[in-house]
């Protein structure tokens, strides 16, 4: 613990406050002091809710779980950046010493058609399930499967295939894109099954439904503006949307792929 | 409010099947009944949680052919917390060749427990390891490789072996989108409906048996009823009684400890994994710690300096002449990778001495300079970089330059609902999986055994024995059970009255759930923690008592019944409560030490964990009498006939 412990700060905020999704929402400030610099903004606003319930006020609605960068729950608008300034991190991983004395930082909700807003800060996400569900898997059931060393994986091909699979799902793409594309989300996930010899069986089927569920959802199209990538707290490269692109002509124009789906799963 | 209680029958049976060690599974799945898949398609499975044993017995069961309705209370099922999981799962796979089997994994994993686990549990999580590591990557699970393409292994503590599978620092996060991907699947088929942001609070017991539970809808506050025919708890663990702990915000006891307080036998309250390396506590702003992985350990070495002059000096310039480098010293055959129990103890330890680091003298140094000088940074970066990144986010200092300075902190709770051999707890058709259940771990478990223990309850054990279950009562649960019935209807009153209760309450209270809760953590951290002893236990026993009364009379809360995580706060906590008072009896009754269990008053003349196997090689399994009641405690006695209990020695 560095003597930058101790130090505290002033911090204003201006926050989104909705009571519910049929409500009309708008910005409340609110003021503390003496703030730790080393306290997390999580933790910031844990003391701002400390704060309303003494002033008898409703406290602040927003999601956290983790803490840690990892369970992909925590999902705020900060100054206009999804999970805030600092790349590469979740809002839970942002901390006090980000900003400076006295800012003005304003929090929002994650801002899409498909995400709902249910309460203050927090937004329903459930159509990245969906999306999920149209596809996302291997098909393989419980039960025994052959030795693992039996499927051989290059290790450039796995660690490829782990950049992809590190997608949180938190939705931070989404909200960066001024489309509100899932684009990122969905190819991370596409790319992942594609490289790998496992995802090969269902590989056609998987692409056209999932971008079908994208479409679906109400999300936006990728224009390649790059927001998403660089909001992306655990820096998911766009090459995956290239990638997911390029998957999903070869699969739609593919005859055989044509001949085996049947017109209600097809889509496309 | 009293709580109609299903009263024990006073006879803890284990169920193991006869026959030797290596046989009991098999003998169990070849005497099992069996559900015929016409009548499959009849039934009716309740899973609440969709982490790695509550989102694997989902898929499976579904896949099956049972209906199945999952629960979680977050917006996916895939952020349960299994996903925060670093360092990697055991398997006996044996694939580098070093000596590695079946029974090492099991005997490691009893003797890691310090001989409180079943043995028949044990050896049947190791013969499952192997097929686990199978599923996940027939799942697509994106597992470390070597360049030969076969899978990569590294050591974990408490091993001589190298069986730990690994996707860099985010196993379980894989492990859990695999689960998940899987229920998804599901889900797309029809055989699984998701029922996401929706907590459980009870548990409805109709005839005798677990037909159903009620659950609170998060979004809107709604009351609801959920019939079935069998349900599984897969709700993980209770380290979130201490406040401050690695595990997420939202994991808590409620699921667990609301069918304790229906009946079902609570095992082991007082065993808690405290981990060795965490981020130390840096102020009572912190809502959780953050645990470093333990595959650190691997490459990083443990010290302090030899001398408590030297402790707030900057560590580069302590030469190695003055440091100690204590798991090395007292433990040389593990060194660095003795187990979690006793590497949380060392390090308290050497703190208690004055020999602690960092402005609050609670930390230890963790330090790789060895290791970047052996194999260089890059290789160093490869294995654990987003842990380094992660440290240096976290704490503005780069591990890569000067030492990480960690502490132990509550971790994984070995304790849970005591359940048999086919993972039922003693209220018939409720089964406990994964850390909910009193579990394979007796009262230390090892790293990277809690991914392997979930999902070999999930995709392995509960297909089985839930379809046994179904299958033995057939008749009965042929018979459906509407949610009209009066045991729903008095249920779901009980759940809507204590909601309104606290919300009547917490408009004229003072104290917010937050500031009891602290409270309570710290008490259970100051006596239930890594040091025991009966004079604490009493005490903590009465300032929790003091804390349940200022629950039950000045709690301050504010806003309305709908979406409210204070509310929510608010009702883990007295659940936290009622279990912090039993936990802390446990310790009290059991006078030895064990595992994770030390009390001060039995250790050996070096200070170690003293066990007393003539009167404490058992299983405690508590029953609930009422709030205000006194618990009574039940034994199972373990009986060990392939393990020699012998003492547990690491050096």
């Amino acid at each position: 613990m560095s003597t930058s412990n101790m130090k505290t700060m002033n911090v204003r905020l201006k926050v989104w406050r909705q009571e519910g999704p049929a409500s009309p929402g708008a910005f409340e400030e609110y003021s503390l002091s003496n703030v730790l610099v080393d306290m997390s903004f999580l933790e910031m606003l844990d003391v701002l809710n400390e704060k309303l319930i003494k002033e008898g006020k409703r406290p602040l609605e927003f999601e956290s779980d983790c803490r840690e960068g990892i369970c992909g729950t925590c999902s705020l608008m900060v100054q206009g950046q999804a999970h805030g300034p600092v790349r590469g991190a979740t809002t839970c991983q942002l901390y006090m010493r980000s900003f400076q004395d006295n800012e003005l930082i304003t929090i929002e909700p994650w801002r899409a058609k498909a995400f709902p807003v249910l309460r203050d800060l927090v937004t329903d996400r459930r159509a990245f399930d969906r999306i999920q569900m149209s596809g996302g898997y291997t098909n393989a059931k419980t039960g025994p499967h052959i030795d693992a060393n039996a499927i051989l994986v290059p290790k450039d091909i796995a660690d490829r295939a782990m950049d992809a699979a590190a997608c949180i799902g938190c939705g931070a793409c989404v909200a960066a894109c001024p489309n509100a594309s899932a684009s990122l989300f969905t190819s991370a996930k596409i790319t992942q099954l594609a490289l790998l010899p496992q995802g090969q069986v269902d590989r056609k089927r998987r692409v056209i439904r999932m971008v079908d569920q994208m479409d679906k959802e109400g999300f936006g199209s990728c224009s390649n503006l790059q927001e998403c990538e660089a909001a992306c707290p655990k820096k998911i490269s766009i090459q995956n949307i290239a990638i997911m692109k390029q998957e999903y002509l070869k699969a739609a124009i593919s005859a055989d792929f044509r001949a085996g789906m049947g017109s209600a799963d097809g889509g496309a | 409010m009293s709580i109609d209680r299903i009263p024990f029958s006073g006879k803890l049976d284990s169920g193991v099947p006869e026959g030797p060690l290596e046989k009991k599974w098999d003998q169990y799945k070849a005497n099992m009944k069996l559900v015929n898949p016409a009548n499959k398609r009849k039934y009716t499975v309740i899973v609440v949680g969709t982490g790695l044993a509550g989102g694997a017995a989902a898929a499976s069961l579904a896949e099956l052919g049972y209906n199945v309705k999952s629960f979680c209370t977050h917006d996916s099922a895939r952020r349960a917390h299994s996903i925060a999981a670093q360092g990697g799962i055991n398997a006996a796979k044996s694939y580098p060749n070093d000596g590695d089997s079946v029974w090492r994994l099991f005997y490691d994993t009893i003797k890691g427990g310090d001989y409180r686990a079943r043995e028949a549990n044990v050896y049947r999580l190791a013969q499952n390891s192997t097929n686990i590591i199978d599923q996940c990557v027939a799942q697509g699970v994106p597992f470390a490789r070597e360049y030969s393409g076969e899978l990569a292994n590294r050591s974990f503590g408490g091993a001589q072996v190298s069986r730990t599978f690994y996707a860099r620092g985010q196993t379980g996060q894989q492990l859990l989108l695999g689960a998940y991907s899987a229920l998804m699947k599901e889900v797309d088929k029809g055989k699984v409906t998701l029922f996401p942001y929706r907590e459980m609070l009870d548990v409805v017991m109709v005839d005798g048996k677990a037909r159903g539970i009620i659950t609170r809808n998060l979004t809107t506050g709604e009351i609801e009823r959920h019939a079935a025919d069998a349900v599984v708890l897969a709700t993980g663990g209770y380290g979130r009684v201490y406040f401050l702990s690695t595990n997420a915000m939202n994991s808590n006891v409620t699921a667990i400890w609301r069918a304790h307080r229906r009946g079902a036998l609570f095992g082991n309250p007082c065993y808690v994994q405290i981990h060795p390396t965490c981020i130390p506590v840096s102020g009572n702003h912190q809502a959780k710690l953050t645990l470093m992985s333990e595959s650190l350990r691997n490459d990083g070495r443990v010290w302090v300096p030899k001398k408590k002059e030297d402790c707030k000096k900057d560590p580069s310039q302590i030469p190695d002449e003055d440091r100690d480098y204590y798991l090395e010293r007292k433990y040389p055959s593990f060194g660095n990778l003795a187990p979690r129990d006793i590497s949380s103890r060392a390090a308290k330890e050497v703190c208690d001495e004055g020999r602690g680091v960092g402005s609050t003298g609670l930390a230890v140094y963790l330090d790789f300079r060895d290791a970047i000088k052996r194999d260089g940074e890059p290789a160093v970066r490869e294995r654990y970089g987003n842990l380094f990144d992660m440290y240096h986010e976290i704490t503005n200092e780069n591990p890569y330059k000067t030492p990480m300075r960690i502490y132990p902190a509550v971790h994984y709770t070995m304790g849970g609902l005591w359940v048999d051999y086919s993972l039922q707890t003693t209220l018939p058709g409720l089964f406990a999986a994964g850390e909910a259940n009193f579990s394979d771990h007796g009262a230390n478990r090892l790293g990277a055994s809690a991914l392997m223990q979930g999902l070999s309850d999930g995709y392995f054990v509960l297909p089985y024995t839930v379809t046994n279950y179904l299958g033995t009562h057939a008749t009965e649960l042929l018979k459906k059970v509407d949610t009209n019935h009066p045991a729903f209807v008095s249920a779901e009153k009980e759940v809507h009255d204590g909601i309104q209760k606290l919300l009547e309450v917490g408009k004229k209270g003072k104290r917010t759930p937050i500031e009891i809760y602290r409270e309570l953590g710290q008490v259970v951290w100051d006596k239930i923690g890594m040091a025991r002893t009966e004079q604490g236990l009493k005490e903590a026993l009465e300032h929790i008592q003091k804390l349940q009364n200022d629950f039950d009379h000045d709690l301050q809360l504010t806003g309305d019944d709908q979406m409210n995580k204070n509310l929510e706060t608010a009702g883990r906590l007295g659940d936290f409560l009622g279990l912090a008072a039993l936990m802390a009896r446990d310790a009290l009754e059991r006078k030895e030490s064990c595992g994770g269990h030390f009390r001060v008053e039995s250790q050996t003349p070096d200070g170690e964990a003293e066990r007393d196997d003539e009167h404490y090689a058992h299983v405690a399994a508590w029953e609930y009498k009422g709030k205000g009641g006194v618990p009574v405690m039940h034994k199972e006695k373990l009986i060990y006939e392939n393990v020699k209990l012998s003492v547990r020695s690491y050096k």
